[in-house]
């Protein structure tokens, strides 16, 4: 317990006394929320995992894709 | 290839480079960065010298801001392999995988971690304990580079894999073949130490600064002392992994290599063009075209450097094309044959096995497998539509090699001045040295569009070419995004300078703190 503790405390007292850092933490959430939030929600759809179900449905197309691009 | 929509092929192309070279702003300074901060502690824990703690705490504040800014924008490449680029990501899926689950462990465990420590524990640990961290950080994010690079190599010289009709997948069959093959290796190792010369150049030119200024004088000559030893060591290296790369792109990637060089005929003794200028040629591929201007260039060289031998034979593009029986070089015709068979092959086994005729499956199967180390070519009609672009490739190669001159020659010249201790005396020689900052990246990006640009067409080296992998999208959403890419990627890099060089200006006047 007393070791949890104490990297709890090396933390939160790091974060505490972060200088220049506590405007790079808060880039690093705007962009991770841009990046997941926003653009892999709804711009960046898996486009096999979406439109297919089964892995054998997805092998299919994409060797009829293959097969076809020509 | 008038099947293909090539407005969505090049907007993905266009929007995958973007990222990419966005991403590799911010990669290579981390790279060395970390690593020169390690040397610094290393110093100060040795020395016991408060300078030396000031100068880490520095230079540590500028590898966090520049970690910091670019952590996670690779990710990115990772949705757009997902959603831009489904073919290819369901081809080459499981090699992949293994390699980029191995990066994300190791950079979540050793560099999320560490970092922490690295950062937070001044006066909290031992500097024992915080020394070791510090260069956990460093190895951690270079192993971490490690096999985001060894992914990319195989698509350079695909190995190590058999591609399974059935299920449209190239699975993994040799892990060591993928993670010890020569391109993989000589990628990892150049990629790296290009990084540790951008990282020392960006340490140089910084320092120079201040002394330009007159300002932190003992910070700024310690700081480049260390930075000028550390990158003239990694420019040696950069070269010899340089000279094993050209040489493996000449035995896996013999279109790019001659593209490289502006080589359109083959020769035996062949010379190294050194500087030139290219000029337009209605048709390159007539006899005895000369695509030069002007150009300065060093007789048998090039033959001697790809076998260390004057007399071996270097192909150029037209022999690639029209295949040269005497030098055992198959003509790009023949594959063009050898993967429509293949391709068509695949179907025929396909339609075999809906039909369960089991005896023409094996029958096609066994025309596939003959024939599909040429699998790509079969997209193709027209040999020259497999040449990449020569100005593209032959200019950025050139830029990279004259800058990594350029950049080797001022770490000697640092160095003797420092030595001499007349480095604040000769201000032009400062000047130089802060105006290279710019010219790393430069060079750095240079190589990237050199590696990629001089594989055209190929997104995995003569299987998949970039038009078969891209999906089955709507062009204007590539577009949108393109465009919010562009949009994002420029704040956070305005962001990154403005804290940067609000860093340098005042964080070097207390502990350059964090």
């Amino acid at each position: 317990m007393t070791t949890v503790k104490r990297i709890i405390n090396f933390y939160t007292e790091g974060f505490r006394s972060m200088t220049v850092g506590k405007k790079l933490w808060l880039i690093i959430f705007i962009k991770l929320f841009i990046m997941f939030a926003i653009l892999k929600l709804f711009f960046f759809p898996n486009f096999l995992q979406t439109n297919f179900s089964t892995d054998q449905e997805r092998s299919d197309y994409v060797i009829e894709q293959l097969i076809n691009k020509k | 290839m008038e099947h293909f929509d090539m407005a969505l092929v090049d907007w993905s192309r266009a929007q995958f480079a973007l990222t990419a070279m966005y991403h590799w702003i911010f990669v290579p300074l981390t790279l060395g960065l970390s690593f020169i901060v390690a040397i610094m502690m290393t110093i100060y824990v040795r020395t016991g010298n408060e300078l030396w703690k000031k100068i880490t705490k520095f230079w540590m504040t500028l590898f966090g801001v520049n970690f910091a800014i670019g952590v996670a924008t690779g990710i990115i490449l990772e949705f757009e392999f997902g959603t831009n680029w489904s073919n290819y990501s369901w081809f080459v899926g499981d090699i992949f995988g293994a390699p980029l689950a191995i990066e994300g462990i190791m950079a979540f465990f050793l560099e999320s971690t560490f970092i922490a420590i690295l950062f937070f524990g001044w006066g909290r640990v031992s500097k024992k304990f915080h020394l070791i961290s510090a260069w956990l950080v460093a190895i951690g994010s270079n192993l971490s580079a490690l096999w985001i690079l060894v992914a990319n190599a195989w698509m350079q010289n695909p190995v190590g894999m058999r591609f399974n009709p059935d299920t449209a997948r190239n699975e993994m069959v040799n892990f060591w073949e993928v993670l010890f093959s020569p391109t993989a290796i000589n990628k990892f190792l150049h990629t790296i130490s290009s990084g540790y010369v951008l990282s020392a150049i960006f340490v140089v030119g910084v320092s120079a600064w201040f002394l330009l200024k007159h300002r932190n004088v003992d910070f700024a000559k310690k700081s480049m002392i260390v930075a000028a030893v550390f990158g003239l060591l990694s420019s040696f290296y950069l070269v010899l992994t340089g000279d094993e790369s050209a040489r493996d792109i000449y035995h896996t990637q013999p279109m790019k290599f001659a593209a490289f060089e502006g080589l359109d005929d083959g020769n035996v003794s062949a010379p190294l063009v050194v500087i030139g200028f290219l000029k337009e040629v209605p048709d390159p591929r007539q006899p005895d075209v000369d695509r030069f201007a002007f150009k300065i260039e060093i007789p048998n060289l090039l033959s001697y450097m790809v076998a260390l031998n004057s007399n071996v034979f270097v192909p150029g593009i037209n022999d690639l094309i029209n295949g040269n029986e005497k030098h055992g070089i198959m003509s790009y015709y023949e594959k063009i044959d050898k993967g429509k068979l293949a391709i068509k092959a695949l179907g025929d086994y396909k339609d075999a096995l809906e039909r369960k005729d089991q005896v023409a499956a094996a029958e096609n199967l066994k025309v596939f497998e003959a024939n599909y180390a040429y699998f790509g070519y079969g997209y193709y009609d027209d040999p020259n539509d497999l040449v990449p672009s020569v100005p593209m490739a032959f200019y950025s190669f050139h830029i990279m090699v004259i800058l990594g001159v350029h950049f080797m020659i001022l770490f000697i010249v640092l160095l003797v001045l420092l030595y001499k201790k007349k480095i604040e005396e000769i201000r032009w020689v400062l000047y130089i040295a802060l105006w290279t900052i710019p010219l790393a990246y430069i060079a750095s990006q240079a190589g990237w569009v050199l590696a990629e640009m001089g594989r055209q067409p190929w997104v995995v080296q003569d299987l998949m070419p970039t038009l078969s992998a891209v999906s089955n999208i709507d062009k204007s959403s590539v577009v949108v995004t393109f465009w919010i890419f562009a949009v994002t990627f420029t704040v956070l890099l305005i962001a990154e300078i403005k804290i940067m060089v609000s860093q340098i200006v005042s964080g070097s006047k207390n502990e350059g703190g964090h």
